[in-house]
């Protein structure tokens, strides 16, 4: 186990910088997980750890030694990757035993290890099955049970649970988060679904464009996004936007365009009169008189909660009651932010004011 | 009672039909029915003269003049004669050697071009050279290279001061040998290695850089995972490389025509020589067909190569 740093790295492919400076510190047993849309870099940072790309400046060091020019087998780091890229002509025992055997530890010890880490993932019945005789969900286990016998300093997943079907990738979601809880290795994981990061992370890194968005806690990141694309990108379904003016005269709301007056708890200071984006999450909404007078455009009951979709003035957004709600489409409803729970972004910045 | 389903969906009870009526809606019998038109053309164009082939080895027919039976006549007259044995000891030769160099240059080949490098498509299409040349084409401009007296080697060497006597090349039995089997080398290869290099691409890069993560050096990487995924490919393109060279004829009858004093007879050369040429078909045919248990070997061991490897066809665990 080891801590890792990453300071101020920047990658470029030919002409093309795909990463323009990102600092991210990784403590001792951490668990980060890397999130961002398809081709924010996150991808590129996490190979850029491993050594399986160059890096064009900046630092990575591993356990305290800057591994900037060591090869990738000497930095004792273990990855899993998106398509488990298991060797097809070797079992699953020879599967996760190919690191030790090529170290040249012996018979014993290889068969120990990979016993041990086979009873960790419930392996055992498989241990002499072929890549092909597995389904998704053994391929993706044997893939770990791979990086976990090698009891590496750090454990790198790329997208891990991305070809794993829905239910499957719960599942697995929950069983590698046991896993970082018994093992307490370091572990970077990129992943494009927010759920995954919010489930599983100590620390969510938001990547977009190739620079960090932000950094933090997984709640810390919901109850304050640093600006508009961490607010859209965390929480699903995503927050609401709608664009007004903060009132000039010091009354607490926002006006749109379309005169809805939208509630604020305070208004920061010198924002009196001020363009800005008024962010409000699904869940942040409440049915009663005195709201903002919507539409009722698509209602979706999910069983555990109904997700409504509503136009006010000419935005549609999206609100979610843990109640059962007995609306239909074009039906007159008036929804109500809670204003301790609005979320105010600049503008022209997207900044969090 | 069982009932079974028509091609309209109509359900019929079994025991309703006939046994043409059941062929005919039977799926493994449809497929027999497809493919019936193409045995046919296969059974007249190949099997048939095949079985003619070898019939005629068991007679003494000569160019113009019908034969009889004879028995296995022209073997045991094969079996006493050093000529014969000469040629199956100049074809085994031939073939070995020019395969193993082939894949090992094709390999080769084919791990250098499968690397990202300037020019890749441009030095793809110029290995394919030496395959796409016609045979003929090829083998008389060796033939010039290896000329007694305008050999361009022979030139360059006498230039640098390394020899002093041009090198008669197709002069000298072992020396032809080698010369020929460079020949067939020199147009094997690209076939080799363009089939090998598609069987690496499909080799996925993930796996390598695993390999690499799991500690793997160059030569490890090669393998422990190159090399076994690449096995399957290999077995079909050495099995059809070696066919290939067994059967030569092109080239060693425009180079040496067998000379000299039938140091480079290959079997296919021979009964040409004996058959058409000489006019004893018999013979010829008998020459020809004693070939056949050397290729029928060499597909039996390239045939049981690929079923060894399990995990290519997996489903079912034995």
């Amino acid at each position: 186990m080891a801590s890792v740093q990453i300071s101020d790295v920047r990658k470029s492919f030919g002409d093309v910088e795909v990463l323009h400076g990102v600092s991210v510190p990784i403590e001792d047993g951490e668990f980060v997980v890397l999130v961002g849309p398809s081709g924010c870099g996150k991808s590129t940072l996490l190979r850029l750890l491993a050594g399986l790309e160059n890096i064009t400046s900046g630092t990575i060091s591993i356990g305290g030694r800057v591994v900037n020019n060591v090869h990738p087998k000497e930095r004792d780091i273990a990855m899993v990757f998106q398509n488990y890229a298991l060797y097809p002509h070797m079992t699953v025992a020879k599967n996760m035993g190919f690191s030790l055997m090529l170290r040249g530890a012996s018979r014993s010890e290889i068969d120990a290890r990979v016993k041990k880490a086979a009873g960790i993932l419930g392996l055992n019945a498989l241990l002499d099955r072929y890549p092909r005789q597995l389904s998704g969900g053994q391929r993706q286990r044997v893939a770990m049970g791979r990086a976990i016998v090698r009891d590496p300093q750090v454990f790198l997943f790329d997208e891990p649970l991305s070809n794993l079907d829905a239910k499957l990738r719960v599942a697995m979601r929950t069983e590698i988060k046991e896993l970082h809880q018994r093992l307490k290795t370091t572990t970077v994981y990129v992943t494009h679904d927010q759920i995954e990061a919010m489930t599983m992370a100590d620390k969510i890194v938001v990547m977009h464009d190739g620079v960090i968005e932000q950094m933090g806690a997984p709640l810390d990141l919901y109850d304050r996004p640093a600006n508009q694309f961490v607010a859209g990108f965390i929480g699903s379904p995503a927050m609401n936007f709608l664009e007004g003016k903060v009132s000039a005269n010091g009354s607490l709301y926002v006006q749109t365009s379309g005169g809805d007056k939208l509630p604020l708890k305070n208004i920061p200071q010198g924002s009196n009169g001020r363009e800005v984006v008024y962010g409000i999450r699904p869940e942040h909404f409440e049915l009663g008189e005195g709201g903002l007078g919507a539409e009722v455009v698509v209602v979706e009951p999910t069983g555990s909660e109904t997700q409504i979709v509503a136009r006010i003035g000419n935005q549609e957004v999206i609100a979610v009651f843990r109640e059962r709600q007995s609306v239909k489409p074009g039906d007159r409803i008036s929804l109500r932010p809670r204003a301790d729970a609005v979320h105010l972004f600049a503008k022209d910045s997207g900044k969090r004011i | 009672m069982s009932t079974v389903e028509d091609a309209e969906g109509r359900t019929i009870r079994r025991g309703e039909l006939s046994w043409w009526g059941r062929l005919q809606i039977n799926r493994n019998w449809l497929a027999l029915w497809f493919m019936l038109p193409a045995a046919f053309f296969l059974l007249l164009f190949l099997a048939w003269p095949l079985i003619l082939g070898v019939w005629l080895s068991f007679t003494d027919t000569r160019l113009a003049r019908p034969g009889k039976f004879i028995g296995f006549e022209n073997y045991e007259w094969l079996w006493d004669d050093s000529v014969f044995w000469l040629s199956v000891f100049n074809t085994l030769l031939y073939t070995i050697v020019a395969s193993i160099i082939k894949f090992v240059i094709g390999l080769y080949l084919a791990l250098l071009l499968n690397r990202h490098m300037p020019f890749k498509a441009m030095i793809r299409s110029v290995v394919l050279i030496p395959f796409i040349v016609p045979t003929v084409l090829s083998a008389i401009a060796f033939w010039w290279i290896y000329d007694s007296q305008f050999s361009i080697i022979s030139w360059s060497l006498k230039q640098m001061g390394l020899i002093e006597r041009n090198i008669d090349f197709l002069g000298d039995g072992n020396l032809a040998r080698a010369s020929l089997i460079f020949v067939n080398i020199w147009r094997g290869v690209p076939f080799v290695a363009i089939t090998l290099l598609a069987g690496l691409q499909t080799v996925s890069p993930s796996l390598y850089e695993a390999a690499t993560l799991d500690g793997a050096s160059a030569w490890q990487r090669f393998r422990y995972v190159t090399y076994p995924l690449l096995t399957p490919i290999i077995a079909v393109v050495m099995t059809f490389s070696v066919l290939f060279t067994f059967t030569d004829f092109q080239l060693i009858w425009a180079m040496t025509r067998g000379g000299p004093a039938n140091a480079t007879h290959l079997m296919a050369t021979l009964s040409y020589s004996r058959g058409i040429l000489s006019g004893q078909l018999g013979e010829g045919a008998a020459i020809a067909t004693a070939m056949i248990p050397f290729l029928l070997a060499a597909i039996m061991i390239s045939w049981f190569g690929l079923q060894r490897r399990k995990w290519q066809h997996g489903e079912n665990n034995e």
